[in-house]
């Protein structure tokens, strides 16, 4: 067993077994998923596995495992051939439920992370507004205080589960100002009145996946309600978000090496002029950078979660291999469409699925342009004077 | 009801291209992924199925060097409670007959009602195994087991042996008994992260040739019946006949052959 700087005994059964229920459960249905979404059963039977939990406390029915178990199970997750499972295990287990085990009152965690953890629940993250995007700081959804509770009118869009989801860890302002301050987090039941999913959107790519837009009408929650404290909502889900960058880079990575594996096995069999596609130079050397960058990314990935597990909180590489994985993720795809020709472009071969869903790597998480403009910042390459 | 299981570390062929080894006695694994071997897998689920249903203890074995642990610890993972990993590096060469005679002697140190094992292992494929240790054990055996049932509080067990053509032959024999696996009889789980977790803690006992009591008259080639002599690629048949022409044509030809050789 080749164990790694990073990775125990553990964590490889873990990924052998994680990897196992992906080929074997999942990537059958990826066609399918794509045109019907993906069933819930997926979260129930993720969750009786104690996957949906790896890195959280036992007490709450977790793992009790380190970061590095989410790490291998979105690298696993990808197997599947589906990104929309690995986007949407992503937002449960890494965007959506971490701040309540941060910021959480003791029900608030019986509440949501215990029967999310077990996959009866399932979560989803509202940050993204159809006027605040990358801006996040300018988002306008607004929690009123009236008496027992908050009542919310906004909007959000583009939320992932968010068309099946029970509850939606919530960014709203609390305070009519502007910029970072004066936002608060909410956990809020998606069967709250005036909770309104007004549409499922339809993507290009990630199609298993379910992805909404949502109208809060004068939805009135409870106090208990808030998550963590008042005002303190955009710095705590910012910090958060950096953890969730390293799993979605993981995904990404996982999904390159996949398509890096039946790219090279297609340019094996495949011949023209009298001999298999890789064996002409020009296929080989690009295929041969291409594993070069899957490595790189991976490396990086690794030292930051690393560093991350070890409390450290490196903003800037983080950033950096968000930016490097999904774009690696997207070149892989792209080539292997490329050297897989006309079967690359035909919808009953693989090879599209991972195109159009790597795609998204680039957009959602934060941008590649964000990601850009937050190591040009740490860079102090904007400073004055 | 108590139950030992028996599993293999095995490479992976089955989408890869096997090359003999320089010794011209075994195939060239550098490239080869392991995982344990298929039949094995069910065994194990087998198993558990059956403690979790009957209460006992699950003991999994392996012959195998320390890699063997990556199967065994799997095994625990689902459920197995103890693994004896036996190693020596006089058990190398060893026949299926050798195999089971370092199994037997294993076995005698635990308490058992049933022994499993996979029908027949996907790398040699001799299916003897479970024969020789049902045998050396001087206990009823069974291979090719597709269902079971135990009964009498598992003083029998009721046994499906899958046979050619999907025919079921169903036999009743007394335990203590050995039962040679076969894939489908049940489906087998996947490692949850806390039987995970337990499996890394518990202890793999080692033990060697003389730990089992065994001479070296019983172990590796000494301890063998058969003795492998060489691998060579099969032959690309002379007597293969490639049939040309349109599929309608071919289709006409085959069947005329196939009649002609009264295969039909
Ligand atoms: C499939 C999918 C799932 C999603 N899931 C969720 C979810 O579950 N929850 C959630 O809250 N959000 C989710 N999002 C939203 C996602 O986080 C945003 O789409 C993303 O942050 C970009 O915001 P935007 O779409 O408004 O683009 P914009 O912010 O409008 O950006 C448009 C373009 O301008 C660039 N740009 C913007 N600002 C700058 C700048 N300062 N300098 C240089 N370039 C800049 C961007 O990089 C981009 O190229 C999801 C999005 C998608 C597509």
């Amino acid at each position: 067993m080749s164990l790694s700087l990073f990775f125990t005994e553990e964590h490889e059964m873990l990924r052998r077994s994680v990897r196992e229920f992906a080929e074997k459960e999942l990537a059958p249905h990826a066609e399918e998923w794509d045109e019907t979404g993906f069933p819930d059963w997926v979260f129930t039977r993720l969750g009786e596995l104690g996957y949906l939990g790896l890195h959280y406390p036992e007490e709450y029915g977790g793992g009790g495992g380190d970061y590095f178990t989410n790490i291998v199970l979105a690298e696993e997750l990808s197997r599947c051939g589906s990104g929309s499972v690995n986007m949407a295990v992503a937002v449960q287990v890494g965007m959506a439920t971490p701040p309540v085990l941060a910021f959480g009152t003791e029900e608030q965690k019986q509440k949501y992370l215990v029967p999310a953890i077990k996959g009866e629940k399932i979560a989803c993250l509202g940050i993204t507004e159809p006027n605040a995007g990358s801006d996040v700081a300018s988002l306008t959804t607004f929690a009123e205080k009236v008496p027992g509770g908050w009542k919310v009118n906004g909007n959000k869009i583009f939320i992932t589960n968010g068309v099946r989801a029970h509850f939606m860890t919530l960014v709203a302002r609390t305070e009519k100002t502007k910029g970072y301050k004066g936002m608060s987090l909410f956990l809020v039941d998606t069967d709250t009145p005036g909770f309104v999913v007004s549409r499922k959107l339809d993507k290009v790519g990630m199609k298993a996946s379910d992805t909404a837009e949502i109208f809060f009408e004068d939805m009135v929650i409870p106090d208990d309600a808030l998550l963590g404290d008042e005002g303190r909502g955009f710095y705590n889900i910012m910090w958060e978000l950096q953890g969730e960058r390293l799993i979605g880079s993981a995904a990404a990575i996982g999904g390159a090496r996949l398509c890096l594996e039946q790219l090279l096995e297609y340019t094996k069999e495949r011949e023209q002029f009298g001999k298999p596609l890789c064996r002409n130079q020009a296929i080989a050397h690009r295929i041969a950078d291409l594993a070069t960058k899957i490595e790189a990314a991976e490396a990086l990935n690794y030292i930051c979660a690393w560093k991350y597990d070890n409390g450290e909180y490196p903003v800037k590489e983080i950033s950096m291999a968000k930016l490097f994985a999904a774009q690696v993720s997207c070149e892989v795809a792209d080539e292997a469409m490329q050297f897989m020709g006309g079967y690359g472009y035909m919808m009953e071969y693989p090879a599209q699925r991972a195109w159009r869903d790597s795609r998204l790597m680039r957009i959602g998480g934060g941008t590649d342009e964000i990601m850009r403009e937050i190591i040009a910042t740490t860079m102090g390459l904007y400073a004055k004077g | 009801m108590n139950m030992v299981v028996c599993v293999k570390r095995v490479p992976d062929t089955s989408e890869s291209e096997v090359h003999i080894d320089g010794s011209g006695k075994g195939i060239d694994t550098s490239r080869l992924s392991f995982g344990i071997n298929e039949c094995d897998n069910y065994a194990v689920e087998e198993a558990i199925q059956k403690k979790e249903a009957l209460g006992g203890n699950v003991t999994v074995i392996s012959l195998g060097d320390k890699q063997s642990d990556e199967v065994i610890r799997m095994a625990l993972a689902k459920g197995g409670d103890d693994a004896i990993r036996l190693e020596d590096e006089a058990f190398a060469g060893s026949d299926a007959v050798a195999v089971a005679k370092a199994l037997a002697a294993a076995v005698k140190d635990v308490e058992w009602d049933i022994v499993f094992t996979g029908a027949l292992t996907d790398d040699d494929g001799y299916a003897a195994v479970p024969v020789a240790l049902g045998e050396i054990l001087g206990v009823p055996f069974a291979t090719y087991v597709k269902k079971l049932e135990v009964m009498d509080d598992g003083k029998k067990v009721k046994v499906g042996r899958e046979l050619e053509g999907g025919l079921m032959e169903m036999v009743e024999m007394t335990t203590p008994c050995v039962l040679g696996i076969q894939t489908g009889i049940n489906e087998p789980r996947y490692a949850s992260f806390k039987g995970i977790k337990q499996a890394a803690r518990k202890e793999i006992t080692i033990k060697s040739a003389s730990d089992l009591g065994l001479d070296a008259s019983d172990c590796g080639e000494a301890g063998s019946w058969a003795a492998l002599e060489q691998f060579t690629p099969p032959v690309v048949g002379e007597m293969a006949e490639i049939l040309e022409g349109e599929p309608d044509e071919t289709a006409g030809k085959l069947a005329g052959i196939l009649k002609e050789k009264g295969l039909v």
